[in-house]
């Protein structure tokens, strides 16, 4: 077994190189930047292609240009410069190119601070961008994952030609933890709709301009066919605890950590607490979340934002179960002792037929 | 038609009908008396006497030339607004064999796009730029552009541009020419039949040096918007002639294609197989876990101290010691600007059970390395906790009762032996030492897996060895 310690962010080049990525575009930004600088460093030695670019917003133009020419592309910032990169992302969306794109999520909004928040889930999520698209977004929960989710998320992209965002945050990145590398090194083959500047591929046309309306009609059509595909095929999530469970907590990246934390120590007295961890947000686990409502359990989101995901939670559920929110912003995380303290709160609450009761 | 498409041929680069544009397609979507369909014909033409067809890579801007995928029977591109030669850039550097073309007008590279045209030439990216400046933005119907004259009615200036708000007309040209990297840059305008044919030479050299691998080329071609310009075909070609080359004066600016010798070459690193990328990322430093009987422990554990003194590299040394014990293990630092301002701190978990919260909120074990640390985190230490703490540098005694503490001289400790920065090793020993957590064998074996300066390894083991016979001679005194 070849087990390094590294950090998450370290372990998502390692990721990328195993799952065939040839081409790193960056730009620094904290705390995403050793993903730039292990990249600048495997990449090159690895005779594959890194370039640090002028802006975000060139970055994912270099990202438009090179998957264009058939490449596995990626890089990786954090929230202002996924900002920076919205319009590219509509354009990769529109003009159907594979890319991978980490965010490792920093607090806002504007400069904010450098500590952990999600609170570009809506952005990631729910595009970021103009037009009716959308990103497969998979979420990592510890330096593993980092490694095992960018590894295949280039095989998605291709396979789906969408872009994939890995939505982790800045503690998952930070954080060193052991990581197998494991093989096989995967590798993209030729795609059949790209410009390589060869006679095969020269009547091939990389665009997302549609004049005609019922052409561009059909064009979002087809998008959205993809990402009903997408939902039956990919969607993922683990489920700690949550068989035999009278509470489960809804959590993805660190906090699903801190909630797992939680549910031993709630278990320890005597509350069968549980955890759903999406591992990803898009395509979203609403069937899984489904089947819990239908069981009568009550539901607690904890998350580092004012609520995205706990809306699609809502959305889930639709009403019929509780749901908590323990929402904390600003870069703090909540410890394990204040969420218990919470939680038991609020059960005694929703036990007497309280608000949500 | 036909009978003119027979009478004045087409570049075999052209598609012979335009399907693309949907309807008419035997038209152009270009004005009467516009200069793109000129200038493109001139580079469909270089394209078929370059032989460079099925390379060349075609990629549109956004304005006018749009739609420029519609004629070109080359690969395409369409393009955000702007950021063509980023997109270039992205191409060329997958395709190396490509003949990249971008093709951009003066709102889509001077304006919007100023930032990529000017990295992408500073990098000497390989690539052909041909900057169409019609003074005006033509396909949003008439505003003013970045070179627009002084004066000139359009738009977004109705009372004409207006100097002191609008400040002047970009010489693009010009800043290029500021550049180092460039091979060739020019300037022409198709305002006439002279300047159509020095046009034509400017397009093919520039593209024929690309072909040759030599470097980055700019040719900025002054072309005609009657359209926008509310002039007959006619009249915009002497106002052309009048005003735009006052403001853009035509000619060559530089071309040292000749003298170069290609691309300033990049180190090579070879592209590495499967079992060589392998090798690069596990190689040497490939830790194996190394036994089956787990410890049954759980350490929280909080290091920290001034930045300098090796916390990071503490926490970093004691969690590949718990691996290599195949424990579950993680370790998170502070990080970012309070790193360069001075403390640092990081949180260590060694468990044999999965680790939740890799967060130490309430540290079980503190390794406190100066007197600030200690304040910041007794409060917050858990009742039976282990505080280690340097006595070098902290000069107080912990006040908790309810805690278990011991005392190391760690700086003077390492200092003796020459090496002050190995404090953060006699801290971990100690701790070692004293709570039995992992043996010491485990340590020694770890040490150089993460030392980053590997001349000191021996000391750094002498070091070890000198905080085992301290901590012998000086046993913890239990609470």
């Amino acid at each position: 077994m070849n087990c390094r310690l590294m950090k998450g962010n370290e372990a998502a080049v390692y990721g990328a190189l195993m799952g065939g990525c040839t081409h790193f575009f960056g730009y620094p930004i904290t705390p995403a930047s050793e993903i730039a600088q292990a990249a600048a460093y495997y990449f090159t030695a690895s005779g594959r292609t890194f370039l640090q670019a002028e802006s975000e917003i060139s970055v994912i133009n270099m990202l438009y240009g090179a998957a264009s020419a058939g490449a596995r592309v990626m890089t990786a910032s954090s929230g202002p410069g996924i900002a920076l990169m919205g319009e590219g992302l509509s354009y990769l969306a529109g003009a159907r190119l594979p890319a991978v794109v980490i965010d490792m999520q920093r607090a806002g909004p504007g400069l904010g601070n450098i500590w952990p928040e999600q609170s570009d889930y809506n952005m990631v999520v729910k595009g970021g961008g103009h037009g009716n698209y959308a990103n497969i977004t998979l979420t990592p929960a510890s330096a593993q994952e980092m490694f095992d989710f960018t590894k295949k998320a280039f095989q998605i992209a291709d396979t789906y030609r969408m872009t994939v965002c890995i939505l982790s945050d800045a503690y998952i990145g930070q954080m060193m933890e052991p990581v197998e590398i494991s093989g096989p090194v995967l590798h993209g083959q030729r795609k059949e709709w790209a410009v390589y500047g060869d006679k095969a591929s020269r009547k091939n046309l990389i665009s997302s301009i549609y004049m005609s309306a019922p052409l561009l009609r059909k064009h979002n059509e087809d998008l959205q066919q993809t990402y009903l595909q997408v939902a039956q095929d990919i969607t993922d999530y683990e489920e700690i605890s949550v068989a035999d469970a009278e509470f489960v907590f809804v959590a993805y990246g660190i906090v699903a950590r801190i909630c797992h934390s939680v549910v031993q120590a709630l278990r320890q007295q005597g509350i069968k607490a549980g955890l759903l961890r999406p591992k990803t947000v898009f395509p979203f686990p609403t069937a899984a979340l489904g089947a819990i409502a239908d069981r009568n359990i009550p539901l607690g989101v904890v998350e580092l934002s004012n609520g995205q995901m706990a809306n699609d939670v809502d959305l889930a559920v639709k009403g019929r179960v509780p749901v908590f929110r323990y929402l904390t912003m600003g870069g703090e995380t909540p410890t394990v002792r204040e969420l218990l303290t919470a939680v038991k709160c609020d059960l005694a609450e929703s036990k007497k037929g309280g608000p949500h009761g | 038609m036909a009978e003119l498409i027979q009478r004045f041929g087409k570049a075999q680069s052209f598609y012979d009908g335009y399907t693309r544009k949907g309807i008419e397609i035997e038209t152009t979507h270009y004005c009467p008396g516009c200069g793109h369909g000129t200038i493109q014909k001139l580079i469909g033409e270089a394209i078929d006497d370059l032989g460079i067809q099925d390379r060349t890579i075609f990629l549109s801007p956004v304005g006018c030339a749009v739609f420029a995928y519609y004629y070109y029977d080359t690969g395409n591109i369409q393009c955000s607004h702007g950021r063509a030669p980023a997109v270039g850039t992205g191409v060329k550097r997958t395709v190396k064999d490509a003949v990249v073309i971008s093709y951009q007008g003066d709102g889509d590279l001077a304006g919007i796009g100023m930032t990529e045209i000017i990295h992408a030439a500073n990098r000497g990216e390989p690539i052909t730029v041909f900057f169409i400046n019609n003074a005006i933005y033509g396909m949003t119907g008439g505003q003013m552009a970045p070179t627009t004259p002084l004066g000139q009615i359009t738009q977004t200036t109705p009372f004409g541009r207006d100097v002191a708000r609008d400040g002047r007309p970009i010489g693009m040209v010009e800043l290029m020419n500021a550049l180092v990297p460039p091979v060739y840059i020019e300037r022409c305008s198709v305002a006439t039949s002279q300047g159509i044919i020095k046009t034509r030479k400017a397009i093919r050299k520039a593209l024929q040096a690309q072909i040759d691998g030599i470097g980055f080329s700019f040719v900025e071609i002054l072309s005609p918007c009657p359209t926008n310009w509310g002039m007959s075909p006619v009249k915009a070609r002497s106002w052309m002639e009048k005003e735009m080359t006052h403001h853009f004066p035509l000619g060559l600016v530089r071309d040292t294609i000749s003298s170069s010798t290609g691309k300033a070459t990049s180190i090579p690193y070879p592209y590495l197989d499967d079992a060589q990328l392998v090798e690069l990322l596990t190689g040497s430093a490939a830790v194996p876990l190394l036994k089956d009987d787990i410890p049954q422990v759980t350490h929280k554990v909080k290091i920290a101290g001034f930045g300098g003194q090796g916390v990071l590299s503490a926490g970093e040394l004691l969690a590949t010691c718990g691996m290599t014990e195949a424990l579950h293990v993680s370790w998170l630092p502070s990080y970012g600007p309070e790193m360069r301002g001075g403390s640092a701190n990081v949180s260590v978990i060694l468990s044999d059970q999965e680790i939740g919260s890799p967060l130490v909120d309430h540290p079980e074990v503190l390794l406190a390395f100066n007197g600030p640390s200690l304040d910041l985190f007794e409060p917050k230490m858990v009742s039976g906790a282990t505080i280690v703490v340097n006595s070098s540098i902290i000069q107080r005694q912990v006040e908790r009762t309810d805690v278990n503490v011991y005392y190391i001289p760690a700086t003077d400790i390492a200092k003796n032996e020459g090496l002050l920065s190995a404090a953060n090793v006699v801290m971990v020993t100690a701790y070692l030492l004293i709570s039995n957590a992992l043996p010491l064998e485990t340590l020694v074996r770890c040490i150089p897996l993460v030392l980053r300066k590997k001349s000191f390894l021996d000391t750094n083991i002498a070091i070890v060895n000198k905080t085992e016979a301290y901590v012998k001679a000086h046993p913890m005194e239990k609470q």
